[in-house]
């Protein structure tokens, strides 16, 4: 038996272009240790993909990722971190291990191997790749008098040097992500 | 999974409307796909299309964005501009592919 069916009507994905575009979601970095860089630019890198404003608030050790003689040189340490397994299938690492000597350099060049693996860029590339998307940089205040930084020690692409209470001004109406 | 017409030709399609058979694509298509969101055709634009399609012959996934511009050589910033606001996903759809499953 054979049967005929109609075409299902033409559908078209919603891309959201008739909406108007006021989603906005802002980012706060607070800490520079290699391995909590990258949730907050892999956030920001897919809201960016999604059409969402997105502004992002570097702070306290968060400052090295935009520290043009720092943010190369992020680094990864398994101290303090009982999530940290080995190579070997579930085994941790002991933790009285993870001080030792060497272990942070092996660490980072590790995690660095894994990230480049998947094809995610390095942490500056990373924001050069979140400013062609638009996304919008900016640095905290009292972050840079506490280390005696201006904008010129800081990536080019950074807005400006702002107070906490302009950050919270310009990202009026947004969602917020604290990391 | 649905099947609908498109430019003359029945083709399958997912619940969002993405095309699910790569082999039911051919640059006419694309062409109307593209106009459905808006978009009309350049040669800029066929570059990034032409891309994903051979990217996803090798690969067997649709390239991300990051992927258009490390491999593909479209810099992201000109993604943005090609295919407004959601570029990966308006690049997969046009060149019939499934959305991109990749974070970055």
């Amino acid at each position: 038996m054979t049967t005929t069916t109609a075409p299902a009507p033409v559908l078209v994905p919603n891309f959201d272009d008739d909406t108007e575009a006021d989603r906005k979601l802002a980012i706060i970095c607070s800490k520079g240790n290699l391995d909590m860089a990258y949730p907050g630019l892999i956030m920001a890198n897919a809201a960016l993909g999604e059409g969402v404003e997105t502004m992002i608030f570097f702070t306290f050790w968060g400052f090295d990722m935009i520290i043009k003689s720092r943010m190369n040189d992020l680094q990864f340490s398994p101290a303090g971190n009982a999530a940290m397994h080995l190579p070997i299938g579930d085994m941790h690492l002991p933790q009285s291990l993870a001080p030792m000597p060497g272990m942070t350099a092996v660490a980072t060049k590790m995690l660095k191997k894994q990230i480049a693996d998947l094809g995610v860029p390095e942490v500056p590339d990373f924001l050069d790749q979140i400013v062609a998307a638009g996304g919008h940089l900016w640095a905290c205040r009292m972050s840079a008098d506490m280390n005696k930084l201006t904008e010129t020690d800081l990536r080019d692409d950074v807005e400006g040097i702002i107070s906490a209470a302009d950050f919270i001004d310009k990202t009026a109406g947004a969602q917020l992500l604290f990391i | 999974m649905p099947v609908t017409e498109l430019n003359g030709h029945q083709v399958h399609i997912d619940d969002e409307g993405f095309l699910t058979q790569f082999a039911e694509w051919d640059e006419d298509l694309g062409k109307v796909l593209a106009a459905q969101i808006g978009i009309a055709l350049t040669e800029a634009h066929w570059k990034v299309i032409r891309f994903l399609r051979q990217d996803f012959t090798t690969q067997g996934v649709t390239a991300t964005a990051r992927r258009v511009q490390t491999v593909g050589g479209v810099p992201v910033k000109e993604q943005f501009v090609l295919f407004p606001k959601k570029p990966a996903k308006k690049m997969a759809y046009i060149a019939g592919l499934p959305k991109p499953q990749g974070c970055v």
